[in-house]
């Protein structure tokens, strides 16, 4: 059954710097880069090559000892250049110099209609070998599927809900039927439905308004609402000892195409976003691609925060720095590190803000897009607001209880509130509007990892 | 403003480790942030930006909601001290002067004393100083008697603010209302000194009017539950030939009658209820319940009719002592309410029952909103307790079905 949801909760975040509708192919960037730590549950991460190999865009180049069937392949073919580690020689990136002309290894491949006779198991099988199937992210705890389990159901969010957030529309226009094909792959791997959660808000874009073999399900609100995790919650809620996948579309994409043309196709266009940005706008490259090339030129200020995915999850990376392997954004804003004379005090329309305390007049103008820095407004305190977060949050779980019990490492409070069903995404808004400013998202994970490892 | 942030970027060093005041960095750290809002950047995992909001500017709104308050207590303390001794032709300037001067030295002694304690517990406890007492500074003097001793003032504020919160780990922590148990430590240590013939400032020299009982509405309610006499009569009685109508309803809605400094016009309290609300700072569900079970608590006691304070209209238990005040001030203190949606109905209104229910039955304590406040906060976790409970036992339902 097809379902439309309303959402009321929630946060609009209006930022600076949309972007435009051009898309460029601009000369590509010099580096690409795999790193680990886009991937929750890579435990034991075994590179495969060394400086100076050259591999071929699918070649593994990474896999986890504790889990050796799931393979992590290079997504542009090219010569490894670097191997950066952090403290305790913890993997950090494995940075590939692209060739100027892609070399892919290649895979079996099948037309639309074999797509269909192909069994559970021959699918597993080429997705792990193809390095696709890391895009499959299971619930509960954010992890990369695993390979053994069944799912009762899989989702996939077609629409970006985060502030800035790339329209669906540009990044996959004419990928129909990869995206099909995607989605018939997809059905082979659970029993149950997928799940394909379009914007009820906007316009749809075809590819996924004539999905076909799956449930469409229409949702409207504000922030979160593109959250798959939310989606879920309303849809088919996980409970204890449920497991379910969820992917996005560029990852059905990159299925499809690595059954039907053979090779591991990384190509995908992502969004430059931000105040700080001259002309934001769209870019054709490929996963783990350098910003160098992006930003150059092409920015207002030099004090800036580049940031790979959105301004509520993503992370901070230098100005060579490579964008993460499910982010289709950059965001770049200016720094905040200045102090403010009776900044905590003085009226502002210029600070975006959830809330109405004295001088916080945001509220007034709903539609100006604002320009945010990376300030944190104010110290950490102890939890003292109450009913705020319940604001943002369009679930039934009790986020100020939940992230308690998390604190207090209590196992079954954690449970019976309802941790199997969010991950930190979920949580971002609230981390933005607490006035305490805790680090929500990093206690969301804290908490996973605690039910998951302990 | 470069040259004051350059005086603190020379001070600073003398503050962190290794600094000769190492020991009282947290005092200079209040003092900095208090001028400019920290240069702090966002982590580089999680958000990326963040909201205007923080604390300092939270507890800021409270305090103005609370301003209408605080200058209606200086108005009003001035004019119950001329009324009292006979002379309510006072001129304005005169009332305003005699109600400075009773009323910003216990605001003031508040302050210090509070702070002094929140400063010595920030640098033991190697912590910030948590901006919650400026909130609980301002409502101590207002529930105060405009003739408290200002050393009593001092106590009850270092009590409240030891016993009531540091013990429990300070702002945000805390179980109890920190105004209120000040209020009650005073109490319950003094009765003397907060009960009976201390609402009105009458000043040494001074002779009270004749008529002049220091009564309050609440006191006449009870002493009507002996004596039988309708309350309403008795209230619109009280005050004649000195100050006329000094009970009547509508002068007990604005408030210019004899009680605690700033709690007893219910108009100033609703503008401040107004501000709350708005800005989100305080919980509507909460002064909404309160107003709600008191109404009906009223109602259901004129139904019985046991006694004459029962039979008092409900409606004069909303403007009558501090209910309106506690409401909307004191329930809604996020740290000590319920802290779920739900609960919050709840809480609020077993505060109003318990409110109008100590009233009307226990005349030792005429006034019962601080009492039934301090009462729900020790019950609010319960609430809480419940209300997650049902949450916990929705998502298991859902698992079997």
């Amino acid at each position: 059954m097809s379902k439309s949801i309303r959402l009321k909760k929630g946060f609009n975040i209006n930022l600076a710097g949309k972007p435009q509708t051009s898309v460029i192919e601009a000369d590509q960037p010099e580096t690409f880069a795999f790193k680990p730590s886009n991937f929750h549950g890579i435990l034991r991460p075994k590179i495969t090559v060394a400086v100076g190999d050259n591999v071929k865009a699918g070649t593994t180049i990474l896999f986890d000892k504790k889990n050796d069937r799931v393979k992590h392949v290079a997504p542009v073919s090219g010569e490894i250049v670097d191997i950066k580690r952090g403290e305790k020689r913890k993997l950090l990136e494995v940075v590939i110099l692209a060739d100027k002309t892609l070399e892919y290894e290649s895979f079996k491949t099948h037309s639309v209609s074999d797509l269909v006779n192909l069994t559970r198991e021959e699918v597993v099988e080429q997705l792990l070998e193809g390095g696709a199937w890391p895009n499959l992210v299971q619930r509960p705890y954010g992890i990369i599927a695993d390979v053994d389990a069944t799912p009762k159901a899989i989702f996939v969010s077609a629409f970006d809900s985060h502030p800035l957030a790339p329209d669906y529309q540009i990044l996959f226009k004419g990928q129909e039927q990869y995206f099909q094909a995607g989605l018939d792959i997809l059905k082979k791997l659970t029993p149950g439905s997928v799940h394909l959660n379009t914007n009820a808000d906007a316009e749809v874009s075809s590819i996924f308004e004539h999905a076909k073999n799956v449930e469409l399900n229409k949702f409207s609100g504000p922030h979160p609402v593109g959250n798959v995790g939310v989606q879920i919650h309303h849809l088919d809620p996980i409970n204890k000892g449920d497991i379910v996948w969820t992917i996005n579309p560029f990852g059905v994409i990159q299925f499809g195409k690595l059954f039907l043309e053979g090779k591991h196709d990384s190509s995908r266009i992502i969004a430059l976003t931000g105040s700080e940005v001259k002309t934001p706008q769209y870019y054709k490259t490929y996963t783990g691609a350098s910003i160098k090339k992006f930003v150059a030129d092409n920015l207002k200020g030099d004090h800036v925060r580049y940031i790979t995915g959105n301004v509520l999850t993503g992370e901070k990376i230098n100005a060579n720095g490579h964008i993460g392997f499910f982010d289709n954004q950059v965001t770049v804003i200016p720094e905040g590190d200045y102090y403010e004379l009776f900044g905590w005090i003085k009226p502002t329309t210029s600070k975006i803000s959830f809330q109405r305390a004295f001088g916080l007049l945001s509220f007034l103008n709903p539609n100006k897009e604002f320009v945010a820095d990376t300030n944190t407004r104010g110290q950490e305190r102890a939890f003292v607001q109450t009913g705020v977060f319940e604001k943002v949050l369009p679930m039934d779980v009790l986020p100020t209880h939940l992230v308690k019990a998390i604190l207090a490492q209590d196992f079954d409070d954690m449970e019976a509130l309802g941790i199997y069903e969010v991950i930190e995404e979920d949580f971002a808004l609230c981390e933005f509007v607490d006035v305490s400013k805790h680090d929500i998202q990093e206690i969301i994970r804290e908490g996973l990892d605690l039910m998951q490892y302990s | 403003m470069k040259f004051l942030r350059d005086a603190l970027d020379n001070v600073k060093p003398n503050f962190e480790k290794g600094g000769k005041w190492e020991k009282f960095y947290y005092i200079y750290e209040a003092h900095d942030t208090l001028l400019f809002a920290p240069k702090d950047t966002t982590k580089s995992k999680g958000v990326q930006i963040r909201d205007a909001i923080d604390t300092k500017r939270l507890m800021m709104t409270v305090i103005i909601s609370l301003l209408p308050c605080l200058l209606f207590a200086i108005y009003n303390t001035g004019l119950q001290h001329f009324l009292a001794i006979g002379q309510p032709e006072a001129a304005i300037s005169d009332i305003i002067w005699v109600g400075l001067i009773q009323v910003i030295p216990i605001v003031v002694v508040s302050y210090v004393s509070g702070l002094t304690v929140e400063f010595i517990f920030a640098t033991i406890r190697r912590h910030e100083v948590a901006e919650g007492f400026l909130v609980s500074g301002m409502l101590i003097p207002l529930v105060m008697p405009p003739d408290i001793p200002l050393w009593q003032v001092a106590l009850a504020t270092v009590f409240a603010v030891i016993i009531a919160k540091e013990a429990f780990g300070g702002t945000g922590m805390n179980i109890l209302n920190v105004a209120l148990t000040a209020r009650a430590f005073l109490y319950f240590a003094y009765p003397g000194d907060i009960s009976g013939d201390v609402w009105s400032y009458i000043g040494s020299g001074n002779e009270a009017v004749a008529g002049f009982t220091g009564a309050t509405p609440l006191s006449i309610g009870a002493e009507a539950i002996t004596t039988g006499e309708n309350v309403v009569a008795s209230l619109n009685a009280y005050g004649s030939g000195w100050a006329d109508g000094l009970f009547s309803f509508s002068n007990l809605f604005w408030g210019f009658y004899p009680g605690s400094i700033g709690a007893t016009s219910v108009f100033m309290c609703l503008i401040g209820a107004i501000i709350l609300i708005l800005t989100g700072s305080g919980n509507w569900k909460i002064i909404l319940s309160v107003v709600l079970g008191a109404w009906a608590t009223g109602l259901l006691f004129n139904a019985i009719g046991a006694n004459a304070f029962m039979e008092i209209p409900a409606h004069y238990h909303l403007v009558m002592g501090g209910l309106a005040f506690g409401a909307v001030y004191m329930a809604t203190d996020p740290v000590s309410a319920a802290q779920t949606e739900t609960g919050k109905w709840i809480y609020g209104i077993l505060i109003g029952v318990l409110t109008v229910l100590i009233r009307v039955f226990n005349p030792a304590y005429p006034e019962g909103i601080m009492l039934a406040i301090l009462f729900m906060n020790v019950f609010a976790p319960l609430i809480d307790y419940y209300v997650v409970n049902a949450n916990k036992k929705r998502r298991l339902q859902r698992a079997t079905v």
